[in-house]
């Protein structure tokens, strides 16, 4: 009971604070500094993707960073929850008898589908998590890559969401104009439900790793028979940690088909896949704060590099003039060689497993531990 | 012998491939003793420890722990059982530290489900305490609770394998194994060693089975010893017994 009230209140606040980031953020929009815009609709549409990339980043750590097991299967999971959420909102809200159009109307049938798709990319992801028992390293890697795979296909030739060509008219997140006061009026679209969903997934994650349960997967990453050998049920926790981290991609494949109301299974490939991979290998293995960092950097490099292209001006020597004018058409080169430079002077990622923490910024110490040796010295 | 057997084995053999690694072993354990295994290396010591734990199952014979059959079950079921073990080459969770170390090994008897501890609920908090507490008291035993924040591969040789004893009883064992846990210990820290595995016997009430090279321990602390060459048992009896018998003077004055 405790716990319920708990968890409203976070809600609640949860959504108060979205609201009122979107509501902010949007009305930027109507602002100018020095000629040109602060945000522009091009400018939030890149923001709800990097929020799209963080909940996938995170929710992959999960198996990839806290268990240790190599899966190349999340773009698979993420196009098993879009397609089921899509269809669901889809049949609903454009069938026969639809929905009346307010927010008390149409709301339970967005929630009710995202979940519907969560759970059906669980579903997957315990298929998936299967193999993981009996696999390891490259293996695992090859067989989940190929379950991605054989979803994507299979997606492909159901013709009721379209087949190849994509699946096209899925219903988007509507406007819903629901907190006013004091001349402030709030909204709640889709920046609200992706910036809500990474608060979601982080809690989540977070949660369950600095836990029981979060120790014996990484008991599992760091030594398997030790594991084994101290109680702890590998086969159980790993196939768990891929359940957990698919209904998250799911959720996440289900904002994604809402955003852009659109999906097409190409979209799906292993490359999706493989990118994520090197959000968290990039950012920091084992690190939520890591995920987070390498999914902004990564989705965002192409805006990146065009606004440091932007920054010409009259007053800098020609040569850097030059050179910033030639970033952006150099966007795969400085990708790959960033990877590179990571791999070489920081294989741990550029956090490593470091988390940020807010307690720990304050100097104040969250758990009540004797001093370390170093701490005592200090 | 006399009373139930804590743990048996009957004919137990395995092989890999041509080598049969243990052959026909049977071994009873009483309760409360602290029981010695040696033999020369390669005797199959480890072996035994890996039949016993369910890392492999038995080729041939029948392995009882608390009077069930346990050949066959999964590692995990059996400690979760009441039997836990410290490995010949240091096996801890590198990535951990001390503290975190000794409380994985504790979920086996966690209270808190999936549900509490994604949402924080007040069983979850309960439970991460008394994991805290009752590890940093197993840690205070073995004399490095000042570590506990400190990653557990940065300890020396010592304490590491001080610190898998630590964490093999938070898993609440009725029967612990010790393979050769005096490895790399000075002869000083071997005596302060052989003393705390006399003190957590009676405090945790513990069963202890000994794998060791260094006699001192073994002689000082074993009331039992069984003595393996080839995985075959030839000899058993107490330290004074097993000393004297001229098949193992034999065994090992030959094999050294
Ligand atoms: N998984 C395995 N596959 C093949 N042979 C094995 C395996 N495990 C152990 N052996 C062999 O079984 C024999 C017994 O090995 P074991 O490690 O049990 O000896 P030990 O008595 O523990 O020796 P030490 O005192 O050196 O630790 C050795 O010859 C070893 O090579
Ligand atoms: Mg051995």
């Amino acid at each position: 009971m405790n716990t319920l009230l708990r968890i409203l209140a976070w809600l609640g606040a949860s959504i108060v604070a979205v609201t009122i980031v979107e509501s902010i953020l949007k009305s930027l929009k109507n602002y100018q500094i020095m000629g040109s815009d602060i945000i522009t609709d091009y400018g939030l549409n890149i923001i709800c993707l990097m929020g799209i990339s963080i909940s996938l980043a995170v929710s992959l750590q999960l198996i990839n960073g806290y268990t240790g097991q190599f899966s190349l299967g999340h773009a698979g999971f993420m196009a098993v929850g879009g397609y089921v959420a899509a269809f669901i909102t889809k049949s609903t809200l454009t069938g026969a008898n639809p929905p009346d159009q307010s927010l008390l109307g149409t709301l339970p049938v967005y929630i009710f589908a995202l979940c519907a798709g969560a759970l059906a990319a669980a579903i997957a992801g315990l298929i998936v998590g299967i193999p993981s028992l009996r696999l390891k390293g490259d293996y695992l890697a090859i067989v989940t890559l190929g379950f991605g795979e054989i979803i994507r296909l299979v997606i492909e030739n159901i013709e009721a969401v379209g087949g190849p060509r994509g699946y096209i008219g899925i219903p988007k997140f509507p406007k819903w104009t629901w907190l006013s006061a004091g001349g402030f009026e709030g909204t709640f679209s889709s920046l609200s439900w992706i910036f809500l969903f990474i608060i979601i997934t982080i809690i989540v994650v977070h949660n369950i790793v600095e836990s029981s349960f979060g120790r014996s997967l990484v008991a599992i990453r760091d030594n398997e028979i030790a594991a084994e050998a101290m109680g702890i049920d590998t086969s159980f926790y790993k196939v768990l940690a891929f359940t957990i981290s698919a209904a998250l991609a799911g959720f996440a494949g289900g904002l994604y088909a809402h955003l852009y109301g659109q999906l097409v299974p190409n979209t799906f490939n292993f490359v999706r896949s493989v990118e994520i991979i090197i959000m968290i290998v990039f950012g920091g293995m084992g690190s939520i704060t890591g995920a987070v960092l390498g999914a902004i950097i990564l989705t965002g490099l192409p805006e990146w590099l065009r606004i440091m292209a932007g920054l010409r001006s009259d007053s800098l020597p020609s040569w850097i003039n030059k050179s910033l004018g030639y970033l952006p058409d150099l966007r795969m080169i400085i990708y790959s060689s960033l990877l590179i430079l990571i791999m070489l002077v920081r294989p741990q990622g550029i956090l490593g497993n470091y988390e940020f923490s807010l307690s720990k910024l304050l100097g104040k110490s969250s758990k009540n531990l004797p001093k370390t040796t170093e701490e005592k010295k200090a | 012998m006399s009373g139930q057997a804590i743990l048996e084995t009957n004919n137990c053999t395995i092989r890999f491939g041509g080598l049969t690694a243990v052959n026909e072993l049977n071994l009873s354990i009483q309760p409360n003793e602290i029981f010695g295994l040696i033999g020369p290396n390669g005797a199959g010591k480890t072996t035994v420890f890996n039949l016993l734990t369910g890392v492999y199952a038995p080729t041939e014979g029948v392995i009882k722990f608390l009077g069930q059959k346990v050949d066959g079950l999964k590692p995990c079921k059996i400690s979760a059982m009441g039997m836990s073990r410290t490995f010949q080459n240091i096996r801890l969770f590198s990535s951990m530290t001390v503290l975190e170390n000794v409380m994985t090994a504790y979920h086996v008897r966690t209270k808190q489900s999936f549900v509490d501890a994604i949402f924080r609920s007040s069983k979850h908090q309960t439970d991460e305490k008394a994991q805290r507490d009752f590890s940093l008291e197993v840690l205070e035993i073995f004399n490095l609770a000042q570590f506990a924040n400190e990653q557990a591969t940065s300890l020396p040789y010592g304490s590491q394998r001080r610190l898998e004893i630590a964490r093999a009883l938070a898993t609440n064992p009725k029967l612990l194994l010790l393979d050769e846990p005096a490895a790399g210990m000075n002869p000083q820290e071997s005596v302060e060693l052989m003393h705390l595995i006399g003190s957590i016997r009676e405090r945790f009430k513990l069963t202890v089975v000994l794998v060791e090279h260094n006699m001192k321990v073994v002689m000082g602390i074993c009331e039992r010893i069984q003595v393996i060459e080839y995985g075959k048992s030839i000899s058993l009896g107490t330290p004074q017994e097993v000393k004297n018998d001229p098949k193992v003077i034999e065994a090992y004055l030959g094999a050294g």
